[in-house]
């Protein structure tokens, strides 16, 4: 008996053909992120892909079993401090079902407002990573630099530059300062004219197209069998956002657009949440002007409040795509369990389909394309 | 200069047959499986808790109403009752009666005390067949509450380290240290 039939299953080891080289990239690679990435290569060709996650795992799910409904809301949104908006959006939804909270108007705005001002702060963290990795330094330095706007707004609007904790079931944590409507509106006007110049240096730029149209193609079939989200979902021609088709708080009353490109390549992944930037943009001007201008923005909770003998399953559209949050309750002010379903875990599935039978060269172009965030995934 | 309009047509001819059927309830799942129970009847939400040997059965039935992808597989711990749940919360991208809606499909497998993940009675039988998108959540399953999915091609870890040695520790009796 060899030693790996003694090893339990999903430990044996595997032989490789000869021919094959395994290349380990990742987990300290800066093309990897936080996650290794076990390729096989045939000369200069990927003839398997093996995603090996979980070097972040930090266990949020086991942890919010421990907290009751407020005391979780810091530590949720830690998987991706640069979208805690959008992360904690949908266990804020639940709670509430679950807790019996009313939202009063102006807070649902206010956090629609919070919500698109996160999503592209992490939208420019995430095409800053991508131009670096395509070896595009400019590319690097303006989203990073234009990310300081939307970063101030948040920091006046919840008094942090990253971990905001800003939504609590039953609204916000703190009104509007009194300005900061017409900063809002300076900003976000001067980042309007401002994003129009990304596509002069990078999106027509022939280098970024030479590198990744025609890679990493996912068809719409695919991108619907294996339960894709998010850009990678609408770059495949399938038009499915959360936002439109289930819409929260008060997206339904707003004015934007899905992005929806057909080819499927790393390109038109790469382009959706640059799209999607505009009309975060248009729906920040749109929620301004509809707001009420004064009203309450949280509802007073009770001390410690329990939630029935139910669940709940609530989904927002996130930087990285839907966002699923699946709270049950057991009477406890605890919940029971807490899963986080997320974009970056759902279209981590992608990656291996793709990169089979890619050159080793269109790697990064594909795996940051996948709008992967490894911290997300490993929760 | 490569253009992404509406011309770029790399698709055409795969395009997924949209299927017309009445916003769902729970209740097909009730007629075909006499002994399943709906824990809610919501037009958005419907939640069933079926056998796991009907599992395969109710999730064919599932994606032939139109439910084509996995949004997220949970699984919950119930010491008391013995047993572990299986969430599968299905959703749908094609059909246009069913975007708003999530089904909750759920089973459940038996629970042992003393867990030996992939040799113990702990079992369900896999989706992967049914739907593709429930791999990596079935993987996740398996090291966080070690159930062993049966016709899985890949129970291996995910997260967790190789040589994790300890209970699975999503389970109840996994205790965090201090609380």
């Amino acid at each position: 008996m060899t030693m790996s039939a003694q090893l339990p299953p999903g430990l044996q080891l595997e032989k490789v053909d000869e021919r094959i080289m395994t290349l380990n990239v990742g987990p300290q690679h800066p093309g990897s992120g936080h996650m290794r990435i076990i390729v096989q290569i045939d000369g200069d060709y990927i003839v398997a892909c093996d995603p090996d996650p979980g070097y972040v795992h930090r266990g949020e799910e086991k942890m919010a079993e421990y907290r009751n409904y407020i005391t979780n809301i810091p530590h949720l949104e830690r998987p991706v401090i640069h979208d805690s908006c959008n992360i904690l959006y949908p266990y804020v939804l639940g709670a509430e079902e679950l807790l019996g909270i009313e939202v009063p108007e102006r807070a649902k705005y206010v956090r629609v407002i919070a919500a698109e001002l996160n999503r592209c702060v992490y939208t420019l963290y995430w095409l800053a990573i991508y131009g670096i990795f395509l070896g595009h330094s400019t590319m690097f330095m303006w989203p990073s630099g234009d990310r300081e706007l939307f970063i101030d707004l948040l920091e006046k609007l919840t008094g942090a530059r990253v971990t905001h904790a800003y939504f609590i079931p039953g609204g916000v944590r703190n009104d509007m300062p009194a300005n900061f409507e017409d900063v809002c509106l300076r900003q976000v006007r001067y980042f309007e004219k401002r994003i129009a110049e990304y596509s002069d240096i990078f999106y027509d730029n022939p280098i970024l197209i030479s590198r990744t149209a025609n890679t990493g193609v996912l068809s719409r079939n695919d991108a619907i069998r294996l339960g894709t989200t998010g850009s990678v979902l609408r770059a495949s021609g399938v038009d499915y956002d959360v936002r439109k088709k289930e819409p929260y708080d008060v997206y339904d009353s707003l004015d934007f657009e899905t992005n929806v490109l057909k080819s499927g390549d790393s390109y038109a992944r790469s382009k959706v949440p640059w799209l999607d930037m505009m009309e975060s943009c248009r729906i920040i001007r749109d929620a301004l002007s509809k707001m009420p201008k004064s009203g309450s923005v949280r509802t007073k909770l009770k001390p410690n409040p329990k939630g029935g003998d139910t669940s709940v399953y609530k989904r927002v559209e996130s930087g990285r795509g839907a966002l699923g949050c699946h709270i049950v309750s057991r009477k406890k002010p605890e919940p029971y369990r807490v899963k986080l379903s997320v974009g970056s875990f759902r279209n981590l599935i992608a990656m291996p389909y793709l990169l089979k039978g890619e050159k080793l060269g269109n790697m990064p172009s594909v795996y940051w394309s996948l709008n992967y965030w490894p911290v997300e995934a490993d929760r | 200069m490569y253009v992404t309009t509406g011309e770029d047509e790399a698709n055409e001819g795969e395009e997924v047959r949209l299927m017309s059927t009445p916003v769902p309830t729970a209740q097909p799942f009730l007629e075909k499986f006499p002994d399943a129970t709906i824990i809610s009847d919501d037009v958005d939400r419907p939640a069933i808790l079926v056998p796991k040997e009907h599992i395969i059965d109710a999730a064919t039935l599932a994606k032939e109403m139109g439910f084509d992808h996995a949004e997220s597989v949970s699984g919950v711990d119930f010491p008391n009752d013995n047993q572990i749940e299986v969430v599968y919360h299905l959703g749908s991208y094609t059909n246009e009666n069913l975007t708003k809606c999530v089904l909750a499909l759920a089973t459940r497998a038996p629970r042992e005390d003393d867990p030996r993940p992939g040799q113990d009675s702990t079992r369900l039988p896999t989706l992967r067949e049914v739907f593709y998108s429930v791999e990596f959540h079935e993987r996740e399953i398996f090291e966080m509450f070690g159930v062993y999915f049966e016709g899985h091609p890949d129970n291996r870890r995910l997260l967790l380290p190789e040589d994790w040695a300890d209970l699975p520790p999503m389970r109840k009796d996994f205790a965090i240290k201090g609380r």
